[in-house]
């Protein structure tokens, strides 16, 4: 016979504080974004909602956000697709083909290691490449960098689901009279369907969520990102609550609709490098 | 007499569209690991091969063109001169310590909780997923509302409670370091909770259980078999946070900017400001190459720690 224990009780009731101190900041930011100025100096608890700060927002006659939205939204799918079949040709080739250990070794520890620099360091040659290249100031440049942050994750985590597939699914195609080619793309990359799908999300959100890059390879608003848009709008504006709250909320939907359809998918790329595949 | 010899005859050479397909066929393992070389070799060995160039040289953009000066380790003894360097770097080390210390402490409680949580892990692992993928600007900005010092949640929720004096917390020299380890929980905590629930489910439960029939406590199965059986777990985890930890700035840009003063001048934001803010393209590249150095020292570290916990 089980016996009555409290420890479930104080198991969830720690739980849950940790799930409120996550969760505070985003529905704060969320309420700050609907509220009026009035209702935030108040701090009252309860007010009406407005759409006001997400309109003034996108409104182009105040604010340039809706073209740094555009320049997101275009660096983001550009690097997911580019980063998507490099990663996944890289990856079918390095899982599939008797590599010696040292190439393969020596790509794939390039990759890691990229993952582990800290970003400051590519500052100064992605800036001259950029300028020498005629590209300072646009999404190309952006581009550019995120392509280089990207590709760890998403050739690690197609390693990953190419190592799962038999070799005899391969080579039954190719009995039949399947070229490489026609095999991978006909028979591999419809299983691997899952992988490229975290490989992308990942590769969209991470793009999307970069600053540093942005930050420096671009001066305007001809080439800039959100989050550029939000901390100049912050260090500038430090009183404009509502605006700041919205701009952050907005740049916070693509992470939230992930979680919520994408998780099961997402956790191995994220912990790149500790959990064997 | 020909045709009646034709099928003796060796057969028709292919065709040049059947011998290149054939050429692609047999080559197929470099034509698809191509593009990752040359994005490698564009991107990476030859801005590898740019940076050592910059650190040994005065850069300087003159009227669109960039002027290189080679002036050998002027850099080094600009950077042993440099004040703010050891203060980066003092600053940087404690930031690591303290984030790698309480996040693992916090996520190996959350994540032996959630682990014996039959009810509600998914809501736990769900929540605990969400500050990994916001924008680390969206994180700043959103905990620049919460530290606000009139209408943030928490001095308001100081206030209700009967407190006065809040502080300003990361416009105070003793306070901005504090407040930007508590964001930096937020952020990273989750990260270690996944690595070690991951490493706690796969353990094998039937040691647990043998020892729980032995008459073993909850707590003596914890501190000897649990803990011991994840240890590799926690290394790997400690070491990849400490090396992402090194990584942080936008966060603290956007908090505080380094300051006040000095009290949050980690190393990535001050290679920044060198490179940004001064345009010291040259000693920024040197600070940035001594900075890939140590963590390059780290990695190395890490594989061999890691390989001899395996």
């Amino acid at each position: 016979m089980k016996k009555f224990s409290i420890e479930p009780f104080f198991r969830h009731g720690f739980l849950m504080l940790v799930v409120a101190f996550t969760l505070i900041p985003i529905f704060f930011t969320l309420a700050t974004s609907l509220k009026l100025f009035r209702d935030i100096i108040s701090g009252s608890l309860w007010f009406t909602p407005t759409l006001v700060n997400y309109q003034r927002l996108f409104d182009p006659a105040q604010s340039n956000f809706l073209r740094l939205t555009a320049n997101s939204l275009v660096i983001a799918a550009g690097t997911m697709a580019i980063v998507l079949v490099i990663a996944s040709l890289a990856a079918y080739s390095l899982s599939r083909f008797p590599w010696r250990p040292l190439w393969s070794g020596l790509l794939l520890g390039t990759i890691l290691f990229i993952h582990m620099l800290p970003p400051v360091t590519f500052l100064g040659p992605f800036y001259l490449i950029a300028r020498s290249l005629n590209i300072y100031d646009t999404v190309l440049a952006v581009m550019m960098g995120q392509i280089v942050l990207n590709l760890p994750t998403a050739t690690w985590i197609l390693l990953d689901f190419f190592a799962d597939i038999p070799k005899e699914l391969e080579e039954a195609a190719m009995v039949d009279g399947a070229n490489r080619f026609q095999s991978l793309t006909q028979v591999l990359i419809p299983i691997i369907q899952p992988g490229i799908a975290a490989a992308g999300a990942l590769a969209f959100i991470f793009s999307w969520r970069d600053f540093l890059f942005a930050l420096t390879l671009t001066s305007t608003p001809r080439g800039m990102t959100i989050p550029v848009g939000i901390a100049g709008f912050v260090t500038e504006y430090s009183i404009r609550y509502g605006e700041m709250a919205a701009g952050a909320f907005f740049a916070m939907i693509p992470a939230l609709l992930m979680v919520a359809f994408a998780q099961r998918y997402i956790i191995k790329g994220l912990t790149l490098g500790a959990l064997k595949g | 007499m020909q045709s009646s010899l034709d099928s003796s005859l060796p057969p028709k050479p292919p065709s040049l569209v059947a011998r290149f397909g054939n050429f692609v066929d047999r080559t197929f393992q470099y034509w698809t690991v191509a593009p990752l070389v040359i994005v490698l070799l564009l991107l990476v060995a030859y801005p590898t091969l740019q940076l050592l160039r910059m650190s040994v040289s005065e850069v300087d953009i003159v009227k669109g063109e960039v002027v290189w000066e080679v002036v050998g380790l002027k850099h080094l003894e600009t950077a042993l001169q440099d004040q703010l360097v050891p203060i980066a770097l003092q600053n940087t080390l404690v930031f690591v310590v303290a984030v790698v210390v309480i996040e693992t402490f916090l996520a190996l409680v959350i994540s032996i909780l959630v682990s014996r949580s039959k009810h509600l892990d998914g809501l736990y692992r769900t929540v605990l997923l969400i500050p990994l993928l916001v924008p680390p600007i969206a994180i700043g900005t959103m905990w620049r509302l919460m530290y606000d010092y009139n209408y943030g949640f928490i001095n308001q929720a100081l206030k209700l409670i009967g407190i006065v004096a809040v502080p300003t917390w990361t416009a105070n020299p003793q306070l901005a370091m504090p407040s930007v380890v508590l964001v930096d929980l937020w952020h990273w905590t989750s990260f270690m909770f996944l690595i070690i629930l991951a490493g706690l489910e796969s353990m094998p439960q039937e040691v647990n259980e043998a020892a729980r029939v032995d008459g073993a406590s909850e707590f003596q199965v914890l501190r000897f078999i649990t803990l011991p059986l994840l240890r590799p777990t926690l290394i790997t985890a400690i070491m990849l946070r400490t090396i992402f930890a090194f990584k942080v700035f936008d966060e603290i840009f956007l908090l505080t900017g380094g300051g006040p003063g000095t009290a949050t001048e980690v190393i990535s934001l001050y290679i920044y400001e060198v490179f940004s803010g001064q345009f010291r393209l040259g000693y920024a590249s040197f600070l940035a190459l001594g900075l890939s150095v140590i963590i390059s020292v780290f990695v190395i570290f890490y594989r061999r720690l890691g390989r001899r916990a395996a």
